[in-house]
């Protein structure tokens, strides 16, 4: 290997081995979607026909942007700023952008994964009693009007503190030895905990119901635009592509790497965790509408209603409701820390590159301040409003935009999309031609800006949700802008001379010449 | 379940599961090359 690829492998670290770096992406791209957005979009857009369009947006966009992203930060060996700003000079704002959703994410992100970990142990005595959303506004949550105030919630807070001690332990211990060993563990647990839920839900009277809902098709669907929409925008959301991750990720892996081959283990991983999450939960659903003698359609929700109102009613009535609510909650709370993990990375990474800081220095500079933000916005009686309200407007204009605006920027200003795809297939298993560049140029981003105008038309017609108007032009609409202008203020900042801000590949190879 | 809900969860079932099993096996034929050493990153 190269010195400088070297030199800059033990200062960046890197994941020891191929298997560690897909278990680790595979964390990353399962995450709470998966398990409570997925079931519900696939029922609600065409049940068992929603298999085609979901396939089509795979194989169409969800693939190909993953291997832009795996093409991007494999080539160039860095954080997102990084990776872009060796592409081209006037590339690395896109990836100070990235840099802000992630840490906008990380933000809210971990106050549900406190939430699901407090409801594991509610689940041991059914907490809920009998009114399980009551006692999530009310008793748990204790939420009162939207706003933000500073009437701290210790049932949210101290979970939350203990989320962002587990995770900032993870991140200081480094690439390998931080995110690298607790994915090797915990992957394999979130699929066996699962696993096990599945099998239990498809024992409860009902299930067969709830599947029948879930997989009888409704061709029509097919012709509606919307199920479309519905089926790029769940692949796009659910691979964690597009701000950041799988790029900071594959700068961690060794450089010959097959990453083609590692792309489609990661895509299909996802995608089969999906169809497993859809069987349990409607196996679970099914059981729901049952006992209460409705149709699956008036129980059938997804989100937060999904996990913290829906499955604590199922927990109830289910003989082993402890064990469903154990393994379901678990579920939640295993893979959102490897979610978490993975996004706040994308910011630690961008600030070590830029300001050449140690792991433990990087980790602590990035976590601390997201830490206190994290439970000061969320660990309130407000904080359910600013989750709803933030995820809301960042996941569609942060990162729906950004993703668009990279992938037309490096096809079509930065020409970089050739030369990435020649760096795939120099040590990829499985070939990718040129059709691959036209996914990304033009067919893509095209289905991506559809549903984007779309989206900012609805969100400008109708306020969301109806919240006061400061509060969705702060956290909504301006948060969004902030991210934005503050990654290319960012971008403006000077790199350490040190930092080296050519093409790491064309060195290695004149380092491989000469020696 | 009706016999067409049947056979979409199979088929789901045959082509997402059956990818992932593919795209294992295609990478487990494919070494390439690992890392020499453990980075610990500084």
């Amino acid at each position: 290997m190269s010195q400088v690829v070297e030199h800059s492998e033990a200062h960046r670290g890197a994941f020891s081995s191929r298997k560690v770096f897909i278990l680790a992406a595979i964390g990353s791209a399962v995450g709470l979607g998966n398990i409570w957005r997925f079931p519900y979009v696939a029922y609600e857009n065409g049940g068992g026909a929603f298999v085609i369009p979901y396939l089509v947006a795979l194989l169409t966009a969800g693939l190909p942007f993953l291997l832009l992203d795996y093409g991007l930060g494999h080539r160039y060996r860095g954080s997102a700023p990084l990776s872009f700003r060796r592409t081209h000079r006037s590339a690395e704002g896109l990836g100070w952008w990235q840099v802000g959703i992630c840490f906008v994410i990380a933000v809210y992100y971990a106050a549900v994964i406190a939430w699901a970990g407090r409801y594991a142990l509610f689940s041991l005595d059914k907490s809920w009693g009998d009114d399980p959303e009551g006692f999530l506004f009310g008793s748990y949550l204790q939420a009162g009007d939207p706003g933000i105030s500073l009437d701290f919630v210790s049932g949210v807070t101290i979970p939350l503190v203990l989320v962002w001690v587990a995770v900032l332990a993870i991140m200081a211990l480094g690439v390998q030895k931080g995110i690298g060993a607790a994915s090797v563990v915990f992957i394999p647990v979130l699929f066996v905990a699962f696993i096990a839920l599945v099998v239990v839900a498809l024992t409860l009277d009902g299930a067969s119901t709830g599947l029948d809902a879930l997989f009888t098709p409704d061709w029509g669907a097919l012709g509606e635009t919307s199920v479309w929409i519905a089926a790029y925008g769940q692949i796009f959301f659910s691979l964690s592509v597009g701000f950041g991750i799988m790029i900071t990720y594959a700068s961690y892996v060794g450089r010959r790497s097959d990453m083609t081959g590692s792309g489609l283990v990661v895509g299909f991983a996802n995608s089969g965790f999906e169809l497993l999450a859809g069987i349990g939960v409607f196996a679970a659903l099914g059981f729901m509408a049952t006992a209460a003698g409705v149709g699956v359609d008036e129980v059938a929700t997804d989100g937060l209603g999904l996990a913290f109102i829906a499955f604590p009613a199922i927990i109830n009535e289910a003989p082993a409701g402890a064990l469903i609510g154990v393994l379901f909650f678990g579920s939640l709370v295993v893979a959102g820390v490897t979610s978490l993990v993975s996004v706040i990375e994308v910011v630690i990474s961008a600030v070590r590159d830029k300001f050449e800081m140690s792991r433990v220095g990087a980790s602590m500079a990035v976590g601390v301040p997201a830490a206190v933000i994290s439970i000061t916005l969320l660990g309130t009686t407000t904080g359910v409003y600013v989750l709803d309200i933030i995820d809301h407007f960042i996941n569609r204009f942060g990162i729906l935009l950004v993703a668009v605006v990279s992938m037309l920027a490096l096809s079509w200003v930065f020409r970089r999309t050739g030369l990435l795809r020649e760096h795939l297939n120099r040590d990829g298993s499985v070939r990718v031609g040129r059709w691959w560049e036209w996914l990304i140029g033009v067919f893509a981003p095209a289905a991506l800006t559809f549903i984007l105008a779309n989206e900012f038309i609805d969100n400008l017609r109708e306020p969301y949700e109806g919240y006061p108007t400061w509060m969705l032009a702060t956290l909504g609409w301006g948060l969004a802008a902030a991210v934005l202008l503050l990654g290319f203020v960012a971008a403006r900042l000077p790199w350490r001379d040190t930092t080296f801000l050519g093409d790491p590949e064309i060195q290695a190879r004149e380092e491989e010449r000469t020696n | 379940m009706s016999t067409s809900a049947i056979v979409m969860m199979l088929i789901a079932m045959l082509v997402l599961w059956g990818g992932l099993a593919v795209s294992i096996w295609n990478i487990s034929r494919y070494q390439g090359e690992e890392p020499e050493a453990v980075q610990r990153d500084l």
